[in-house]
């Protein structure tokens, strides 16, 4: 299994230089945003990347419910740490893009509304499992997913609406798009998922590893160590 | 079915009377939204045309923070004497009981909400140009929106450290869309220059889908422990 982690990870380091290389290097330039539209490379397979996560981590928690398995947990708790690092991410290209693009840092619309609140219910289920620490923590925690991921189709048609009502600034929305740049976009995004895989499998063994030292020393407190 | 029937009716009645003689928490909540009043009024000074947009805002966040104070009260009293062990062990019916907390927090903020509404009134010189009426449903509807998961999250919240803050921090980002529907919906009402129907709709939405995942998943948040 190591192994098999360490060829993942140094194919990753590859594929991501090569990524970096494509979208810095070989891309085509933009006609009207210029050199900034790159950004696009590492937000867009990020956006794509956390969304992902945040898939597997609802799919986790309900299998966690029906089975009660501790990997379905583990594998819940990783993707939502990894998921909320890309949906950081996200969150920190958009405006960087925004600025020089649309001339403001932030507007209410509905694709960034709807990844800001997903963000906000995530960083909530990380914050419940930081401050519960009883053993039913993984309990709350996959109900508190499930919670969340109800919540996603209403937002969504709240912002729609609303949005409807009051028009934004004009998004890049519809447009057809190189060949060439959709080219770098895939292997971009084929580089994060791998990056993302590495990440959560290290994060992963890394939880696993943690309960059992955990589950040792509670152990050994029980069976009362000779001072 | 009749002893859910019975024991949410006797939960409920034993929470109602409690509150009646000490009205602790009705009596915090109002004081609470009369000062989230008045400090919302010195800090934004609004004219009557201004206010018309703003209220439904301003009412709003009012009624959240002050069903929080009410929420957090929920659990704290079956704590003592170790009420809700007794609860977990005896055969009663799981949403029985949260059912009986989620009324008892609904009246609790029903009864706020029909003080505080004339007071607003008459502080920001509202007159609704839109049909009134309408303003009940999306009362009754929010209220229910903010309780039912504010029950839940309560409960989810006794087995966290420093419980108090837990709960906003779970129940706002859940609630985004509820409060956004309700202060959408009383500010085109107040307005009067569109349907709220979509908004009204919404909310019913929401009601029903959360109303549904807390009585399926209120069991597994008991038996946590």
């Amino acid at each position: 299994m190591k192994r098999a982690l360490t060829i993942l990870a140094v194919f990753t380091a590859l594929l991501l230089a090569y990524a970096f290389y494509e979208a810095i290097w070989v891309a085509p330039m933009e006609r009207t945003m210029g050199d900034v539209q790159r950004i696009f490379y590492y937000h867009v397979p990020s956006a794509w990347t956390a969304f992902l996560l945040f898939t597997v981590n609802l799919v986790a928690s309900v299998v966690y419910l029906i089975e009660r398995s501790p990997k379905a947990d583990a594998v819940a708790l990783v993707s939502a740490e990894v998921g909320v690092v890309f949906c950081t991410v996200v969150l920190v290209t958009g405006p960087i893009w925004a600025r020089p693009v649309w001339g403001i840092w932030w507007t209410w619309d509905l694709r960034l509304t709807l990844t800001l609140v997903l963000w906000l219910i995530y960083v909530s289920y990380l914050v419940l499992r930081r401050f519960s620490d009883s053993s039913q923590t993984p309990k709350l925690a996959a109900v508190l997913a499930i919670f969340g991921a109800l919540d996603v189709p209403l937002v969504y048609f709240s912002i729609w609406f609303f949005r409807t009502q009051h028009p934004q600034p004009v998004i890049g929305g519809g447009g057809s798009i190189d060949p060439r740049m959709l080219h770098v976009l895939l292997m971009n995004w084929l580089a994060f998922s791998c990056f993302a895989v590495v990440v959560c499998w290290w994060r992963y063994r890394l939880e696993m590893l943690q309960r059992a030292v955990d589950e040792a020393e509670s152990l050994e407190s029980l069976m009362g160590v000779p001072q | 079915m009749s002893s859910l029937r019975s024991i949410t009716l006797a939960t409920l009645t034993k929470d109602i009377r409690l509150e009646w003689r000490s009205r602790d928490a009705i009596n915090s909540m109002l004081f609470f939204s009369l000062l989230v009043v008045v400090i919302f009024s010195f800090s934004f000074d609004p004219n009557a045309e201004e206010s018309r947009e703003i209220a439904g805002g301003l009412i709003w966040v009012a009624f959240l923070f002050a069903a929080v104070v009410a929420l957090n009260q929920t659990w704290a009293r079956e704590l003592r004497n170790q009420v809700l062990d007794a609860y977990r062990v005896s055969p009663a019916p799981a949403n029985a009981l949260f059912l009986a907390k989620a009324l008892g927090n609904f009246i609790l903020v029903s009864v706020l909400e029909a003080l505080m509404a004339p007071l607003f009134m008459i502080f920001y010189n509202l007159r609704a140009l839109g049909p009134a009426w309408q303003l009940i449903p999306v009362a009754i509807l929010g209220t229910w929106a903010l309780v039912v998961n504010g029950t839940f999250f309560a409960a989810m919240s006794l087995r966290t450290r420093s419980r108090e803050i837990m709960l906003p921090l779970l129940l706002f980002p859940i609630s985004i869309p509820a409060v956004q529907s309700m202060v959408e919906a009383t500010r085109i009402i107040l307005a009067g220059d569109a349907s709220a129907r979509f908004w009204i709709v919404l909310l019913l939405t929401y009601d029903v889908v959360f109303t549904t995942a807390c009585l399926a998943l209120f069991e597994t948040i008991l038996q946590a422990e």
